[in-house]
């Protein structure tokens, strides 16, 4: 990132990163039998895209200062995944977990995640990952932007300058490049481009082991929320069925016989496919 | 008077041109309204674009709503939501669909949230169930699932992936009506464009063939092999993930879940073994061919054709027969 921008400002900013934990998809199977994922089978991970969105806020506010605070929304055990950002950098870290909040569609984890930022109230910079590995809906930003009223621009590629009340990052949305000016409060989701999120070292490891972690349940967010809006009964899509894709195993036909024969077929099948200019 | 319950459909625009993804919504759309017996309606916004609006019509559209305005010239989350919300709150469609393109992707989850209505991501295909409910089809877990979504609230909207579903045949005798719609817009959003340039790099997706490099090539030089059977085929190079990580060729080369999806005619994987993340970018193509030394290669899977084989020494051979043919 080539960021620009004052040493220090009057006001750090205040900096939110919304994280997910999320089953290592590089080794995650799945039993298609019962139409879900074998939990046991991959150790839970924090979403590769969410430690772009977090490195962002860290080189932020290692730049112009500011306090970035991590929110994650899932089971007690996403905590660990809090304690791998407070040791990447993140100062502060909110846990969000009740039985109310399980089996939310994007519709009722955005406005979960929206009312804790009501709760945390003030803020300039939303940050998240373009999506998550396992849903890959990419919704959850642009969702909570709306539910805060905020400005978004996904599909951030680069940070070029951060003022006391806006930023400039490039954005790519399809064969357009855009570098666009946004204004705080607001929200951007980042691309694996923006940054190579850096690892922690033992020393922070060590220290993120003791720090603290704030965990709400639902009882913690009514001030800001109505109950019925969280999980399940909030959720407005529901999944059906699972399945493995069908498009998965081709019937591959294996050229035999020597290089010049394999050549040759491979040629033919192209020439009948019609693409030889 | 408005049709409601009707199915409708976001026609995305750049520089006044229609993205092809609208079409394609269209065509889905139509079908799913003449199934459940209601209007397909398109909605568009833009600036100096009302006679696009025939163009909607001819791929069956039986209404168009225009928002025109010089603010909505280029995309701007917030005045787009806002008017759309309006016009879905005004005519209360049962279905909504847009494309699953980063604007598509970046304006439904604004308007879905807004509206408090579910959204389903990246849809490649859309069926109704026996009630006339849409069943929501996509790929979950980087592809390694399919999941059916269905919505109870309305109107059911998806973003729907580029080049899955079919356009119509474009019919000039199909009428409509076009609606002018007035755009409510704000002074400022708090968005600012201030520059937009076109990036140079290659359209995989567009492309006829793509002739894809994976972990068997050597070096970066390899690739001028490969395009010289691209170059061939009318097609592009592509590549897998490690390649491009390496830095042996740039990011826009790149096929899989974290680059591109591809639907190409002929896909040709050279020295790749497939990874199910390279695998969800292009097991969608028409014809795929593998060369792979190791006949266990998980690409064999997916391919139609096979070879297995050094790259290095089939790939001359097949360029010299092409060469051959093409003479002859």
């Amino acid at each position: 990132m080539k960021l620009l921008g004052r040493k220090t400002m009057l006001n750090p900013l205040n900096i939110i990163v919304l994280i997910k934990q999320v089953p290592d998809i590089e080794k995650v199977r799945f039993d298609y039998d019962k139409g879900r994922l074998d939990r046991g089978s991959a150790e839970a991970t924090t979403n590769p895209f969410d430690l772009n969105a977090l490195e962002t806020a860290v080189q932020i506010k290692e730049k112009v200062g500011g306090v970035v605070t991590a929110i994650s929304m899932g089971p007690e055990n996403a905590i660990e995944t809090l304690r791998d950002a407070l040791a990447r950098g993140a100062d502060k870290a909110v846990l969000l977990t009740d039985i109310k909040f399980a089996g939310a569609d994007t519709l009722a984890t955005s406005y979960t995640l929206s009312c804790a930022v009501k709760k945390i109230g003030l803020f300039d910079l939303l940050v998240c990952g373009e999506k998550s590995v396992d849903g890959d809906t990419a919704q959850v930003g642009p969702e909570v932007a709306e539910f805060l009223g905020i400005p978004h621009v996904a599909y951030v590629e680069e940070v070029l300058e951060v003022k006391a009340t806006e930023i400039t990052v490039k954005s790519r949305f399809d064969e357009k490049s855009y570098l666009v000016k946004i204004r705080f409060p607001s929200l951007i989701t980042v691309t694996k481009d923006v940054n190579v999120p850096r690892l922690p070292t033992l020393k922070d490891k060590l220290r993120s082991r003791k720090a603290e972690v704030t965990v709400w349940n639902a009882s913690n967010l009514l001030d800001v929320a109505e109950e019925q809006l969280f999980g399940l009964t909030g959720s407005a899509t529901w999944v059906a069925k699972v399945y493995a894709p069908s498009a998965d195993k081709r019937k591959c036909q294996i050229i035999g016989g020597t290089l010049e024969e394999k050549s040759k077929k491979i040629a033919e099948v192209l020439a009948k496919l019609g693409v030889l200019r | 008077m408005v049709e409601k319950g009707g199915v409708l459909v976001f026609a995305e625009q750049n520089d006044g041109k229609i993205h092809p993804v609208s079409y394609e919504l269209l065509g889905k759309g139509r079908s799913l309204a003449d199934n459940l017996g209601v209007k397909l309606s398109a909605v568009l916004l833009g600036h100096s674009i009302q006679q696009k609006a025939s163009d909607l019509i001819h791929y069956g559209a039986d209404i168009v709503y225009i928002y025109d305005h010089q603010f909505l010239a280029d995309f701007d989350v917030v005045q787009y939501s806002q008017n759309i919300v309006r016009l879905v709150k005004e005519t209360d469609p049962n279905i909504f669909l847009l494309g699953a393109t980063r604007i598509g992707r970046t304006l439904a989850p604004r308007v879905a949230a807004a509206l408090r209505t579910g959204l389903t991501a990246d849809c490649v295909d859309l069926i109704l169930d026996e009630n006339g409910k849409l069943v929501q089809i996509r790929p979950a877990f980087s592809g390694n699932i399919m999941a059916q979504v269905k919505t109870r609230t309305k109107p059911q909207m998806a973003t729907v992936r580029y080049k899955v579903m079919k356009t119509n045949v474009k019919d000039v005798s199909r009428s409509g009506k076009i609606i002018l719609k007035t755009a409510e817009i704000l002074s400022n959003t708090g968005i600012q464009i201030l520059e937009k340039t076109e990036t140079k790099s290659v359209n995989l997706v567009e492309a006829n063939v793509i002739v894809s490099g994976g972990r068997g090539l050597k070096s970066p030089g390899d690739f001028v092999l490969l395009n010289e059977l691209a170059q061939l085929l009318g097609g592009v190079v592509g590549s897998s993930r490690p390649l491009v990580d390496s830095g042996w060729i740039s990011k826009d080369r790149q096929v899989g879940f974290s680059g591109f999806t591809v639907k190409p005619k002929v896909y040709v994987a050279c020295g790749i073994s497939g990874s199910p993340q390279h695998l969800f970018g292009m097991r969608d193509s028409d014809t795929i061919i593998a060369i792979n030394k190791d006949a266990s290669a998980p690409i064999f899977n997916v391919a139609d054709y096979g070879i297995v084989g050094d790259i290095y020494e089939v790939l001359p051979i097949l360029i010299h027969e092409l060469k051959k043919m093409k003479k002859g």
